[in-house]
């Protein structure tokens, strides 16, 4: 399945959100998530099932003013 | 002390944590200004980084409130994704509200800041809006449920100090219950002093304390010119005049001739 993740393109064989950001390394209690536009909770990840095309992103926090 | 969102806060100063020579100068930096509330961001994380966490646990480890920015927001969906993220993030409902409206001036899309502020506040939010000094546009933030609004006094990262000072007057004297904290633009201690002697309730500083020579006591010196400038607001200026006026009592001088 294609997906685009932090806007660049993978293609993955994942269900969930949750078995994405396993399969791409992403972990740590430090990230948050948004697929589509839309906040997917930290409780939410493994319920939250991929289609063809998704857009996620994965934020973790950063210096800032 | 000071007022924000019911939180009963000690330092006038909030302090930003971008731009620091290294993480250990940030955290000297935090510490001698004795700020109590700190901005933060949200980035995109690489595939097994470590960036992310290691900050987060530095910042934890100060002891500070952090204050999450929507910085590089453009629109107010963005903004608005971006403050819901930070908020699940940081475990905070507090956000340094920015949309961003022009690139050369880095000056807010104040109709997009509205809309934003609307969404966020009904949403459970405490907005600290990034603003223009127009009253216009803070009545419709104020009406969009902000209880704090940040106006700048000159462009992010400018280093030029208050540009318009009749504006943040106005500005103090429109809105004389709202807490009002000055964000962007500051270069020097005195630019400081000179908002906090107008009434201002506090100041954001970033760039002029990551950017000095050492950024450590800079942050200090930002610390007391606040506290003076503040001290100097609730004694009472003296206003200028046109004309001189004797220091020296003149009644019961001697006559020599």
């Amino acid at each position: 399945m294609r997906l685009i993740v932090n806007g660049e393109e993978y293609h993955l064989d994942a269900a969930t959100l949750a078995d994405a950001m396993t399969k791409l390394d992403f972990e740590g209690g430090w990230l948050v998530t948004a697929v589509n536009g839309e906040l997917v909770h930290r409780q939410d990840r493994a319920g939250h099932r991929l289609t063809e095309g998704d857009r996620i992103e994965i934020l973790s926090p950063m210096q800032g003013g | 002390m000071i007022s924000l969102y019911g939180s009963e806060i000690g330092s006038r100063l909030l302090l930003g944590t971008a731009r620091y020579p290294s993480p250990a100068v940030l955290e000297q930096s935090v510490r001698r200004s004795g700020t109590e509330i700190v901005t933060v961001s949200l980035r995109r994380e690489t595939a097994g980084g470590k960036a992310g966490g290691a900050f987060f646990e530095m910042i934890k480890s100060l002891g500070v409130r952090v204050l999450p920015n929507t910085a590089g927001c453009h629109s107010a969906s963005e903004a608005v994704l971006t403050a819901r993220m930070a908020r699940e993030l940081f475990d905070t409902d507090w956000i340094k509200l920015e949309v961003i409206g022009h690139h050369d001036t880095l000056q807010p899309d104040v109709f997009a800041l509205v809309e934003a502020a609307r969404i966020l506040c009904a949403d459970g939010f405490k907005v600290f809006p990034y603003t223009t000094d127009d009253l216009v546009v803070a009545e419709r933030l104020l009406e969009a449920g902000c209880q704090v609004l940040m106006p700048w006094c000159a462009p992010i990262g400018s280093a030029i100090g208050p540009v318009n000072i009749m504006a943040l007057k106005a500005m103090r004297a429109h809105f004389p219950d709202v807490p009002l904290i000055v964000d962007a633009g500051i270069g020097r201690p005195s630019h400081a002093a000179m908002v906090m002697e107008l009434g201002y309730d506090a100041v954001l500083l970033n760039t002029a304390v990551a950017g000095a020579g050492d950024p450590a006591a800079m942050a200090e010196a930002f610390a007391k010119a606040i506290d003076a400038g503040r001290g100097a607001w609730l004694a009472g200026l003296l206003e200028p005049r046109d004309l001189a006026v004797p220091s020296t009592p003149v009644i019961g001088k001697a006559v020599f001739s």
